[in-house]
């Protein structure tokens, strides 16, 4: 295991850090308010965006349905609470159980093609999701379901505290980016990395390349099925249009504009991306027509995204 | 028996849509390996084109064919301006730059069309029900989209089977640097490739207008089935677009009509009204599944590079 050097965008992923952690201190000295509650859906966002990037950036594979373990582990929250199960120590674990349940089916099948053809079929499971949660009548079908109380931890944490909860999904989202950098730098993460470099190679020297894809492919999705526990108990709702195709697109453009393949990146690109979008959209009602734009020029000018521009790239 | 043949006609019209839809993104995709996430963008501006020069000519014929034009100069604009940058970069990129462009086309179209849909009226002697065999009748208008959709799918096979614009665009398909090399010009063939499938998605858009309301965000949905079609069709081939785009046009419309009852007949009434519409909207991603689980390559690959 590597310890980090001292560079530029390290200076900068420290920095963040630092700024994440004391933005409740802000919040309440300011009495601002919204800042929090902003900051709240980023981090959770950025944890979705962290595990994509495990799976993007590292393992080369190009999911484009990750928006589906949002709504998954939304759902799992939404529908235990509404049928009366309010504890969070069932809720949550449930909640990461079907993730994974769901990225070992979808891998299972979609780690048989490569390319775009891999693109495509992640998306469609993902559409799938989506049709299935637009049926589910019985807990409220494409309106959505309402989650009444937030998920409880016998008195241990309370989740309908706003300072608490943003604790909670920092941690988890420190914790996350923590498990992601253990796996790069494993023994196992460099199975992944080097089978995304040349899996022939990797074949020939011996390493079932699928298997260690899959195992990868599986951890992802169960991160991005707690930051959608998470995202239910923020928004205190949960509806199909969380795993829509346009949702997965948005988190393929956090990880992207944060730096492919680097630990730190997607955290960036969720926080540029998010403040991004809050800021036009107070400034005009159409704020996609500027980050559309914007987009398309961070592809051509700016490869590696903002990591890549502080000089620290990852990618082959 | 009506009912069948009816619905199995609606559904070879929303076969042949999508193939129209298809073609464009599988001969952009095919020659220069290009993602287009705008296609869909596209087919929506075919759309509100129409809309907006009927009302403003006054003449269906007259307004749709100013709309196709312009379509096809936005997509010779778009590739000229900015897509003809990001041939030969990662698919990602691509991805990600056309999903720009989505967002940029909502809200552009949102800023000068207003947030609310557009209705495109047909002319009268459209709406007349024909009676295709004794009994049966069915609207003249997707009867006219079944013939249309046909004469331009015979048409793309003479020019890009028969014409030397369309052995271009196969050998391009095949392999581009060689035929770079062999003196032709590529890019002006990129951007005639770009403006063709900008053009057929606006004909789709703009011929499903009328059975649909023009509104924001129409693109989207169908822009995924188009590609659902191509990765079953296999990518590249104009034949396999074709046959996917009709055979997932009609199991997608039979499934809608024909499904629920189906299953209210295996399961319980609730049971059944809950599964039938997940499962009919799943069918075609199912399909799509399906198939590359046992040929990755799709139905039809196109000739190996």
């Amino acid at each position: 295991m590597k310890m980090p050097k001292l560079n530029a965008s390290n200076a900068v992923a420290a920095i963040v850090c630092a700024a994440l952690v004391l933005l409740p201190v802000y919040s309440a000295v300011t009495g601002n308010i919204f800042i929090l509650t902003l900051f709240t859906r980023i981090v959770i966002l950025a944890l979705a965006a962290a595990s994509l990037n495990l799976i993007m950036g590292y393992g080369g594979m190009m999911s484009f349905g990750h928006a589906a373990y949002l709504g998954i582990g939304g759902y799992a929250v939404g529908i235990l609470a509404a049928e009366g199960f309010g504890s969070g120590f069932i809720q949550w674990p449930v909640a990461l159980a079907v993730s994974a349940l769901f990225a070992l089916v979808v891998g299972a099948l979609s780690l048989r093609t490569r390319g775009v053809y891999f693109i495509m079929i992640t998306l469609a499971f993902a559409q799938m999701a989506y049709y299935i949660a637009s049926a589910l009548s019985r807990y409220g079908g494409d309106d959505g379901l309402t989650v009444y109380k937030r998920s409880d931890f016998a008195g241990l944490i309370n989740l309908s505290d706003r300072t608490q909860f943003y604790y909670l999904c920092l941690a988890c989202l420190f914790g996350g980016l923590y498990l992601i950098w253990r796996i790069v730098n494993s023994r196992f993460g460099l199975v992944v990395q080097g089978v995304r470099s040349n899996e022939q190679r990797m074949q020939a020297i011996g390493f079932h390349a699928n298997r260690y894809r899959l195992v990868c492919f599986v951890i992802a999705g169960t991160i991005c099925g707690l930051a959608g526990a998470l995202l239910a108990n923020n928004t205190d709702f949960v509806s199909p249009a969380v795993m829509y195709w346009t949702r997965s697109g948005d988190l393929m453009v956090m990880v992207i504009l944060g730096g492919m393949g680097s630990l730190f990146g997607p955290v960036i690109g969720a926080i540029v991306f998010l403040v991004l979008e809050e800021l036009l959209s107070q400034f005009t009602e159409y704020w996609a027509l500027i980050m559309g734009p914007l987009l398309l020029l961070i592809v051509l000018f700016a490869r590696g995204g903002i990591m890549g521009l502080l000089g620290r790239t990852h990618r082959a | 028996m009506y009912l069948v043949i009816e619905q199995l006609l609606n559904g070879l019209q929303f076969g042949l849509l999508l193939f129209l839809l298809a073609a464009g993104l599988t001969l952009v995709f095919g020659i220069m390996d290009f993602v287009n996430l705008a296609h869909g963008s596209l087919y929506m501006m075919g759309a509100y084109f129409a809309a907006t020069f009927v009302a403003w000519t006054g003449s269906f014929v007259l307004g749709t064919l100013m709309a196709l034009g312009a379509t096809l100069l936005l997509g010779i604009v778009l590739e000229y301006v900015a897509l003809r940058h990001l041939y030969g970069r990662d698919h990602l990129d691509q991805v990600l730059a056309t999903f720009g462009l989505i967002l940029f086309f909502n809200d552009a179209v949102r800023l000068i069309w207003g947030p609310a849909g557009l209705a495109l009226p047909l002319p009268a002697w459209l709406t007349v029900p024909v009676q295709i065999i004794p009994g049966v009748y069915y609207p003249a208008y997707r009867l006219m989209i079944i013939v249309v959709a046909l004469a331009v799918a015979a048409l793309l096979y003479l020019v890009v089977m028969r014409t030397r614009i369309g052995m271009l665009i196969r050998a391009g398909a095949s392999n581009r640097e060689m035929i770079g090399a062999l003196g032709i010009n590529i890019k002006l063939l990129f951007t005639l490739v770009f403006g063709l499938g900008a053009a057929l998605a606006g004909l789709a858009g703009l011929m499903q207008a009328p059975i649909l309301t023009v509104q924001i965000g129409m693109g989207e949905n169908i822009l995924i089935l188009a590609f659902v079609i191509i990765v079953i069709g296999g990518i590249g081939s104009i034949r396999g677009a074709f046959m996917a785009a009709i055979f997932v046009g009609i199991i997608d419309t039979m499934g809608r009509a024909f499904l629920p009852d189906l299953l209210r007949k295996v399961l319980s009434g609730a049971a059944a009204s809950t599964a039938a519409p997940a499962l009919s909207s799943m069918l075609i991603y199912l399909l799509m599944a399906i198939v590359l689980v046992v040929r990755p390559e799709g139905l039809f690959p196109a000739a190996k590079r």
